[in-house]
């Protein structure tokens, strides 16, 4: 076996279940699943997260799939606070609100400000852009100057924030625009090949399921730029399920919401919320960590759910 | 039995609280993801009244830019009186592969 192809197999093995362990919680205890172990056989190690994923709040929700929206958002932030080493960072990958609603944001800023970490990054969805955005940059975009993208640095991973729901085209996918696009050359412009590369949107970056859009039209500029990095975690919400795909060093995962689920793709008429056993709900909500193991740089995907 | 007095007093005040308009607006659904009808065509001065069916929230949003609605919720409407003649594209900005088109004479 070469070492690309050992590589990849670690890789694949990370992402189904992480080399972290998998936390589930269940009636208010968290336990501890070793799922890598359970699947190989082998012993894995325990890496501090580096950030953690929060998608598809929509605060403002309140139809049959989850009357309380709020109450599962707070479940999940006390479960993010009572982990023992909690990630200094929290992305939030959209949909924070349901109608693009002032209240819906500032209930959502509230609940989000309970969160005990340091950083909150966000994104929008197509949910909180229906007014064209103004309520979203008014709260949330000062890290992009109004843009909806920007970069940060973290423990020697770079993250890239991008947005893809504006200006949609009729019937089109996502887009991310030629503006976005030049600013991210620029940003990757003369950066080492071994930095570790998160970059985040809403929508998939990845075409997943056409005929719901769920994808991003242009998105294949970006990754020709991405590819030649040694790490690359791409990361969505949007789809309310985990979606995951790996594609020589880059890793594609999409994140569960914390509010309702969605259908498979091309399940029914479109992506609306899923209607399922209250006792279900709980185990198709949650959220995602990230930690990497410094040598070699790579990334594991780590999903809980609240029950 | 009802008095017939006060029986044409029933009938005068349900006449009064029907809606009485001087031409009935267009009417279209979002259900299922989709707009239905697809097309409709009006003539200037009218208006179109879109209501939300589904589930999942939905936008009324102009290509061009001429009318764009909020965020509407399951059974929310949207109404925009057409002054000027015109093919008018327009989409659904959560949803974009939700399209149709108002036809103004």
């Amino acid at each position: 076996m070469n070492d690309e192809t050992s590589r990849r197999g670690a890789l694949k093995c990370l992402a189904f279940g992480g080399a972290g362990t998998l936390f589930a919680l269940s009636g208010g205890i968290v336990t501890p699943i070793n799922l890598a172990a359970a699947a190989t056989g082998k012993t894995t190690i325990t890496g501090k997260p580096l950030f953690l994923q929060i998608s598809d709040t929509h605060i403002g929700f309140n139809k049959e799939a989850n009357p309380d929206v709020q109450g599962t958002l707070k479940q999940t932030i006390d479960f993010v606070n009572a982990m023992k080493e909690k990630p200094a960072l929290v992305i939030h990958t959209g949909d924070i609100t349901h109608l693009s609603k002032a209240e819906e944001f500032d209930t959502a800023a509230q609940l989000l400000s309970a969160l005990k970490v340091s950083e909150l990054h966000t994104t929008p969805g197509e949910h909180d852009v229906t007014d064209t955005g103004a309520a979203y940059f008014e709260r949330f975009g000062k890290p992009s100057n109004n843009k909806g993208y920007y970069s940060f640095d973290s423990n020697g991973v770079h993250f890239i924030s991008l947005i893809n729901v504006l200006n949609f085209k009729p019937g089109g996918l996502g887009a991310l625009g030629d503006d976005q696009i030049a600013w991210l050359k620029g940003d990757l412009n003369g950066r080492s090949d071994s930095q570790p590369i998160v970059v985040y949107a809403h929508m998939p970056l990845w075409t997943i399921y056409e005929p719901w859009g769920w994808g991003t039209g242009d998105a294949d500029q970006a990754f020709a730029m991405l590819r030649r990095f040694g790490s690359v975690t791409v990361l969505n919400g949007h789809i309310h399920q985990i979606v995951r795909k790996i594609e020589g060093n880059m890793i594609f995962h999409t994140a569960r919401s914390t509010a309702y689920p969605q259908p498979t793709a091309g399940d029914g008429p479109g992506p609306g919320p899923l209607k399922v056993d209250a006792a279900l709900l709980p185990k198709m909500l949650g959220i995602t960590t990230l930690g990497f193991a410094p040598h070699p740089a790579s990334a594991a995907l780590t999903d809980y759910t609240l029950a | 039995m009802i008095p017939a007095t006060l029986k044409h007093a029933l009938l005068a005040t349900l006449l009064a609280l029907a809606p009485l308009p001087a031409f009935a607006d267009a009417q279209v659904v979002m259900k299922n993801f989709d707009f239905s009808p697809m097309a409709v065509t009006i003539k200037h001065g009218e208006a179109v009244v879109w209501k939300n069916l589904d589930g999942e929230p939905h936008t009324v949003v102009s290509v061009d830019g001429a009318f764009r609605s909020a965020a509407l919720d399951q059974n929310d409407t949207y109404k925009f009186t057409f002054a000027k003649p015109g093919v008018y594209k327009y989409l659904c900005s959560i949803h974009p592969k939700m399209m149709a088109t108002i036809t103004v004479q």
